[in-house]
C-alpha cells in the first residue's frame, strides 16, 4: 500500500492546480479560512439589508451562512477526507445517500416546527396536540 | 492483518472476493459507513434543534448575546471571536491531520510523528476551549427573572446595556435563617441551590431604580427582543416574576428559552464527546507510530483512518458553528 497514490491536485472546476498534494492542502486551508473569516465578519456586522430581506422565509443572512457552510463541508469531505481520489461508486454511495436523507428530514421537521409555532400563536387550543 | 481471509482461487474475478470494487480497502469502507450513519445522528440533533427553533421562533435567544466571552477578557464584549478561534483550532488541526496522511503515503515516519502530535493538541486546545465555554454558560452573566409562565426577562438600564441583578438588588436585611443540617430532612448546600439574591430583594430594588427596564423573550421584526416602557416593566416583574434564575442548567436558562441551554449541552457535548474519542484515537495511533508497527506493516492506513474521523468530527463542527452560532 505503499505506492504514492496518484491525487487529483485541482480545485474550484480544475482552475487552480497546486504541484504537490501538501500545496493542495494548505492553499484548501486558505480557502477554508477565507470563508470563515466572511462568516464570523458577517455575523458580526450582521448589515441590515441581509436580515430583513428574506427568500423563502429565511433571510439572506441565513442563507448566506448555510450556503458558506456547505461550501466548507464540500472542500473538507473532498480535500481532507480524499473524497476527490476515490472511485464515482464511494463518493455517491457516501453522499447522495447522507444529502438526500438529511434534506428530507431537515425539510419534514422544520415544516413541523412551523406548524406547532402557528397554532401557539393563532390556535384556540394551545397545548393538546 | 490478512490471516483471517480465505484465499478462495477465484480473486481474478469480479464477484470472487479479495477485489476492490470501489478501490477502498474494508476498513476504509467501514470507517465511511460509520460516518455517514454518524452524520445522520448529528443531523437529527441539529435538525431537531430546528423544530424547536421554530416552534419559538419569536423568543429564541440570539447566540450572540450569549457567547460575548474571551478568556481573560472580562467584561469586554466580544460576541463570535471566540468560536471563530474554536472553528480555526480545528480547522488547523484537520490540516495537520492530512499531513500526517500525506507524509504516511510516503512512508516518512518522522513528519508522520511531527503532524500527529499537533494534532492531538489542537484537540485538546478545543476540548479545553469547550471547556471553558461550558463553564461560563453555567455560570451565566447578568441573571434574569422568570416569570410563573417561564418566560425569561431581563435587565437593562435607559441605554440598553444589560444589568446585573446584583448591582441593583437591595441588601438583605439579615432576615433570611440559612438551612442547615439539623434543620432539613432533605438537607442541600445552600450555594447549590440558592442563587446570590432573592426575587424579593431583585423587586425592591428595581422599584427603587428608575432608570432600569425589562428586556422579554420575544423579538421584534427586527429580531431584536422587545424593551417594556417602565410602567409596563413594573407590571410585568410584579405580577409575573416568580424567581431568580442564574447562569444556565437543563431546567431553567437565564440566557432565554431553557430549550436552548438544552440543546446547546446536548449537541456540542456530543460532539465534544466525540473530540474526545478522536483525541484518544490519535494518541494511540500516535504511539503506534512511535513504536513503528506501521513502518513494519508497510503501510499508513490506519493513519488514514483514524483521519477520515477526524476530519468528520471538524466537518461536524462547520455545521454546529453555523447553526449555533451564526443563524
Amino acid at each position: 500500500m505503499a505506492h504514492e497514490q496518484a491525487h487529483k491536485l485541482a480545485i474550484f472546476r480544475g482552475n487552480l492546480k497546486f504541484k504537490s498534494n501538501v500545496s493542495k492542502i494548505w492553499g484548501v486551508f486558505v480557502v477554508l479560512s477565507i470563508i470563515t473569516i466572511i462568516e464570523v465578519a458577517l455575523g458580526i456586522l450582521r448589515p441590515d439589508f441581509l436580515v430583513t430581506h428574506k427568500f423563502l422565509s429565511l433571510n439572506l443572512l441565513n442563507w448566506i451562512f448555510i450556503l458558506l457552510t456547505i461550501c466548507k463541508a464540500y472542500y473538507i469531505t473532498w480535500d481532507f477526507m480524499h473524497m476527490r481520489d476515490e472511485t464515482v461508486g464511494l463518493r455517491r454511495a457516501a453522499v447522495w445517500t447522507g444529502v438526500f436523507l438529511i434534506a428530507y428530514m431537515v425539510l419534514l421537521i422544520l415544516i413541523e416546527g412551523d406548524y406547532i409555532y402557528e397554532v401557539y400563536k393563532n390556535g384556540f387550543i394551545k397545548f393538546n396536540f | 492483518m490478512e490471516a483471517t481471509v480465505v484465499k478462495t482461487g477465484t480473486e481474478g474475478k469480479t464477484w470472487g472476493g479479495g477485489n476492490e470494487p470501489l478501490k477502498a480497502s474494508y476498513g476504509k469502507m467501514m470507517m465511511w459507513f460509520f460516518i455517514v450513519s454518524d452524520s445522520l445522528t448529528f443531523a437529527g440533533f441539529l435538525s431537531s434543534y430546528g423544530m424547536s427553533r421554530f416552534k419559538f421562533i419569536d423568543a429564541w435567544p440570539i447566540a450572540d448575546e450569549v457567547f460575548t466571552h474571551f478568556p481573560f477578557l472580562h467584561g469586554v464584549e466580544a460576541p463570535m471571536y471566540y468560536v471563530a478561534f474554536m472553528t480555526f483550532i480545528l480547522i488547523f488541526s484537520s490540516v495537520t491531520m492530512v499531513l500526517a496522511v500525506d507524509a504516511g503515503h510516503k512512508m516518512q515516519q518522522k513528519k508522520v510523528i511531527f503532524y500527529l502530535f499537533l494534532t492531538i493538541i489542537g484537540g485538546l486546545i478545543f476540548l479545553g476551549s469547550q471547556a471553558w465555554e461550558w463553564n461560563t454558560f453555567i455560570k451565566g452573566d447578568y441573571g434574569a427573572v422568570e416569570t410563573h409562565g417561564g418566560q425569561i426577562i431581563q435587565f437593562l438600564d435607559k441605554d440598553g446595556d444589560r444589568v446585573a441583578l446584583a448591582d441593583f438588588a437591595a441588601v438583605d436585611n439579615g432576615a433570611r435563617v440559612e438551612q442547615t443540617k439539623q434543620l432539613g430532612v432533605w438537607y442541600q448546600q445552600e450555594s447549590e441551590y440558592l442563587p446570590t439574591v432573592s426575587f424579593e430583594q431583585v423587586k425592591e430594588g428595581f422599584l427603587a431604580n428608575d432608570n432600569l427596564l425589562i428586556r422579554l423573550p420575544y423579538k421584534d421584526e427586527h429580531g431584536k427582543h422587545i424593551v417594556l416602557g417602565r410602567e409596563e416593566s413594573i407590571t410585568k416583574l410584579v405580577n409575573d416574576g416568580n424567581l431568580v434564575v442564574e447562569g444556565a442548567n437543563l431546567r431553567h436558562n437565564e440566557y432565554g428559552h431553557p430549550l436552548f441551554a438544552d440543546f446547546f449541552f446536548f449537541i456540542t457535548g456530543f460532539h465534544g464527546f466525540h473530540v474526545s474519542i478522536g483525541v484518544l484515537l490519535n494518541i494511540i495511533v500516535f504511539f503506534n507510530v512511535i513504536i513503528g508497527t506501521y513502518e513494519r506493516r508497510g503501510h499508513y492506513e490506519m493513519v488514514e483512518k483514524v483521519g477520515l474521523y477526524w476530519h468528520f468530527v471538524d466537518l461536524v463542527w462547520v455545521f454546529v458553528f453555523t447553526f449555533f452560532y451564526l443563524v
